[in-house]
């Protein structure tokens, strides 16, 4: 399935993928991989057709002729929420539904592999080359500033650049076990925001956060 | 008095007796398990039986059958192991494991081998008449590690996953290596004279024992599935099917001279998930309470077995080849892992650290499989000298090497240093962005290594499912999938409980549960700043890090003494997929 996802991806794609998000050529083919096999739908049928003779057109239009009868697995190539709430270990994962929502772009129901691709970036793991590449250029999508940023964001649902006590309240409540009552919970956001809050506006702003996260090195 | 009559059920029984019994006995006393593994206190036992005996009678005890050991105690260890084997990691270590288990394993075949020829050159040890064929014949055996004897140990170190996948992963399928080059070399000592095709033949053979047994082990899985499709009307049986078809699949590749632990691995993991999807609930929790009564008798019977066979007259102590045999174990084992593991880190981005490689070599236990072979080889007048080292390498590497990894675990552990206690709002964020971290992994599919999982599964789906299964429903959202499991499993449990989250009466969340919230934690209205007091403090960052949901599994999924299912991160996933539902 490799060589045939890398037919249906065009090089050009993938090139412009690759300067967008810094994926490696092989990287990218691998993921285009996990994307439409993540589309699978119930039997692997065919969607509807009008995509799927976009689809061909384009194909046939730009690229070469290459060998059509991988046409016959085209999928549609987006992916909607069900598909990602298939996965069994993101079904157990306590922010599920809020990681899916940060893949689907405002107000939309779907997701196609740029999109895909283009989130994915934010983590994409850092090779040990890039570690010594000159600071001077643009800051990479995936430095440790920009997933921070990408975490603030799935805190901050109103997208005020604060995160209020309600919200972090909810964090909390998805966070953690049953056998906590809502008033312990509501003391330990208290004291979370009191520690962090430094211009004294009971709500943690993006600097403030950085800061609490300053200890997390892990893989960043 | 009828002894004779009823003597040889009776013994059995006994000696089954005997070992449940011991078990009993150590773990009335709690600290004992945590400073010595039980492998050690099961051979002391032994020990002391087999000195009785020999007391009683004065004459050496019964030694311990190949055939009982190989036929009905080492079965139901490897059928427990396979079929709790978690695959996922498993799968995803599996080129490391392969190349521990077979390139590792000729390395210390040949290595033990050569060098204790070499050391059968030197005069002053009389030990001139010890061919090179022999040795390597004595190498092949000693050299495997062995899955019982790391089980047993590794249970009470807890390593982390990856580690515990990777030494037990290579004690099973080094078995096929091992027999192959056993057999080899036992049939090289009584051909008169070696050609190379011979040599190749061996190689061959190597490829045929291992996909051979793959493939039995397969075909009864398989058929082990479809059967369970028709047992809607006799779910009184179904259990007896899982055991029936692997004790075959073992028995058949034995038969053919293929790795019967191969075989039955690859049997249990196969039929796992469409047995498991088949049978009824009862019948499955039958099946896993079966499988670690009999793995758990099993291995016990053998340390004892392998203590009473110690005492006796079937040794021939000569000290110099067994301290160079023990010694150069610990060598070849250690520079094997040093050699394997620099080319593993090169082609992988998880490396594996020197503590992790410390913990493989000195991890390499041997076990009851090596005494047994020893005991089958033909007779010839050096078998006694084997016999003896072979007895003091088992009980150095289970004794000395089991007793002392997890001190020097701990030892090694403690140099990573600890940080000052973090604050509240670190902990909550760490651990917010582990979650976030680990839940695009899974989305990514760990940055697309699941390329041959992925293929794996649509086939699974598109054939398999429908042939195997009894009900094929469309796939759902896992999260009403997952769902539906749980409600059929805990709907009445539920309904007793009351409204989830507010009185919790399942036990284990009573016992943290409720001592922390009686901790007198005087929540209700308080005002922002006496949230400062350090007390209260305390108690916040304690009921965090009781509470917080932990990212997927850190620890070992594989347990020989608890069920899977009834651990503590199930539990949580059930929690928070009670919460998803109810918000979907």
């Amino acid at each position: 399935m490799g060589s045939r996802a890398s037919t249906l991806l065009r090089d050009e794609e993938i090139e412009e993928i690759k300067k967008e998000t810094g994926f490696s050529h092989s990287q990218i083919t691998r993921l285009y991989s996990r994307f439409t096999s993540l589309d699978k739908g119930e039997n692997g049928t065919l969607r509807s057709g009008g995509n799927q003779c976009a689809c061909l057109l384009l194909y046939l239009l730009i690229s070469k002729m290459r060998i059509l009868k991988h046409m016959t697995r085209i999928n549609m190539c987006l992916l909607h929420r069900e598909d990602f709430q298939r996965i069994p270990e993101l079904a157990i994962n306590p922010l599920g539904d809020r990681i899916i929502n940060a893949f689907f772009p405002e107000g939309e129901d779907q997701v196609n592999f740029r999109g895909f691709m283009r989130t994915l970036a934010h983590f994409r793991p850092i090779e040990d080359n890039e570690k010594s590449k000159d600071q001077n250029g643009p800051e990479p999508l995936n430095s440790r500033s920009n997933k921070l940023h990408f975490a603030f964001r799935l805190y901050d649902l109103d997208k005020d650049d604060k995160i209020s006590r309600d919200e972090l309240l909810q964090v909390l409540r998805m966070m953690v076990g049953v056998n906590i009552s809502d008033e312990q919970l509501g003391s330990i956001a208290d004291r979370t925001i009191q520690e962090a809050d430094q211009d004294g506006d009971s709500a943690i702003s993006f600097a403030e956060f950085v800061k609490s996260a300053a200890r997390f090195q892990k893989e960043m | 008095l009828d002894y004779q009559h009823v003597q040889v059920p009776f013994e059995i029984t006994l000696w089954i007796m005997l070992a449940s019994l011991a078990k009993i006995g150590f773990h009335l006393y709690n600290k004992l398990p945590s400073v010595v593994p039980e492998s050690c206190l099961l051979i002391f036992v032994g020990l002391i039986m087999g000195g009785i005996i020999y007391g009683l009678n004065d004459r050496s005890p019964p030694v311990m059958d190949s055939d009982i050991f190989f036929l009905y105690l080492l079965p139901p260890i490897v059928l427990d192991a396979g079929y709790f084997m978690p695959s996922r990691p498993f799968f995803e270590n599996i080129g490391t494991i392969l190349l521990y288990a077979v390139v590792g394993t000729i390395w210390n075949v040949f290595g033990i081998g050569f060098s204790l020829y070499g050391i059968c050159q030197v005069k002053a040890f009389r030990l001139q008449d010890v061919s090179l064929l022999h040795n390597l014949l004595f190498g092949s055996l000693i050299a495997a590690v062995d899955p019982v004897a790391v089980l047993a140990v590794f249970e009470e170190i807890h390593v982390n996953e990856k580690l515990h996948i990777l030494v037990f992963g290579e004690s099973l399928l080094n078995d096929a290596v091992t027999v192959v080059l056993y057999k080899l070399f036992r049939s090289f000592c009584e051909m008169p004279a070696i050609k190379s095709v011979d040599v190749f033949a061996g190689v061959g053979k190597f490829f045929v024992v291992g996909l051979g047994g793959v493939l039995v082990g397969l075909t009864f899985g398989l058929t082990a599935a479809f059967t369970t499709r028709f047992t809607k009307d006799i779910r009184v049986i179904e259990p007896l099917f899982v055991f029936l078809y692997s004790y075959l699949s073992y028995l058949t590749a034995e038969m053919f001279h293929l790795s019967g632990i191969v075989a039955i691995i690859a049997c249990a993991m196969g039929m796992k998930r469409y047995v498991e999807a088949n049978i009824s609930l009862k019948s499955h929790t039958t099946v896993k309470y079966f499988m670690k009564m009999w793995s758990s008798v099993s291995d016990t019977l053998i340390f004892i077995f392998l203590g009473v066979s110690t005492i006796g007259e079937n040794h021939e102590w000569n000290w110099p080849y067994i301290c160079f045999t023990v010694i150069f174990c610990l060598i070849w084992r250690a520079l094997g892992v040093l050699v394997l593991t620099f080319f593993v880190n090169r082609f992988h981005v998880n490396t594996i650290t020197s503590k992790d490689q410390f913990i493989i070599a000195y991890g390499g236990l041997r076990g009851a499989i090596c005494f047994s072979l020893v005991f089958l080889l033909p007779d010839f007048h050096r078998k006694k000298l084997f016999i003896a080292a072979t007895t003091v390498v088992i009980l150095f590497t289970v004794f000395i090497q089991g007793t002392t990894i997890r001190p020097l675990v701990d030892l090694l552990a403690v140099k990573r240093k600890r940080e000052s206690a973090p604050t509240v709002g670190e902990q909550i964020h760490i651990r917010f962005l582990d979650h976030l971290l680990a839940g695009i992994e899974d989305i990514s599919g760990h940055w697309g290594q699941y390329y041959w999982k992925d293929k794996l599964e649509y086939f699974n789906s598109k054939y398999l499912q429908k042939i195997l299964l009894r009900e094929y429903d469309q796939p759902k959202s896992s999260i009403v999938l997952l769902y539906e499991k749980l409600e059929r499993k805990h709907a009445i449990e539920l309904a007793e409980a009351g409204q989830l989250g507010h009185a919790p009466s399942h036990p284990s969340l009573l016992r943290s549960g409720f001592l922390c919230s009686n901790k007198k934690i005087v929540i209700t209205d308080k005002k922002l700043e006496d949230t400062l007091n350090p007390d209260v403090l305390e108690n916040i960052q304690e009921i965090l890090a009781r509470n917080l949901y932990r990212i997927r599994r850190t620890g070992p999924a594989y347990n020989r003494h608890t069920l899977p299912g009834e651990t503590e991160p199930v539990e949580h996933a059930k929690e928070i997929l009670i919460l998803r539902h109810k918000s979907l």
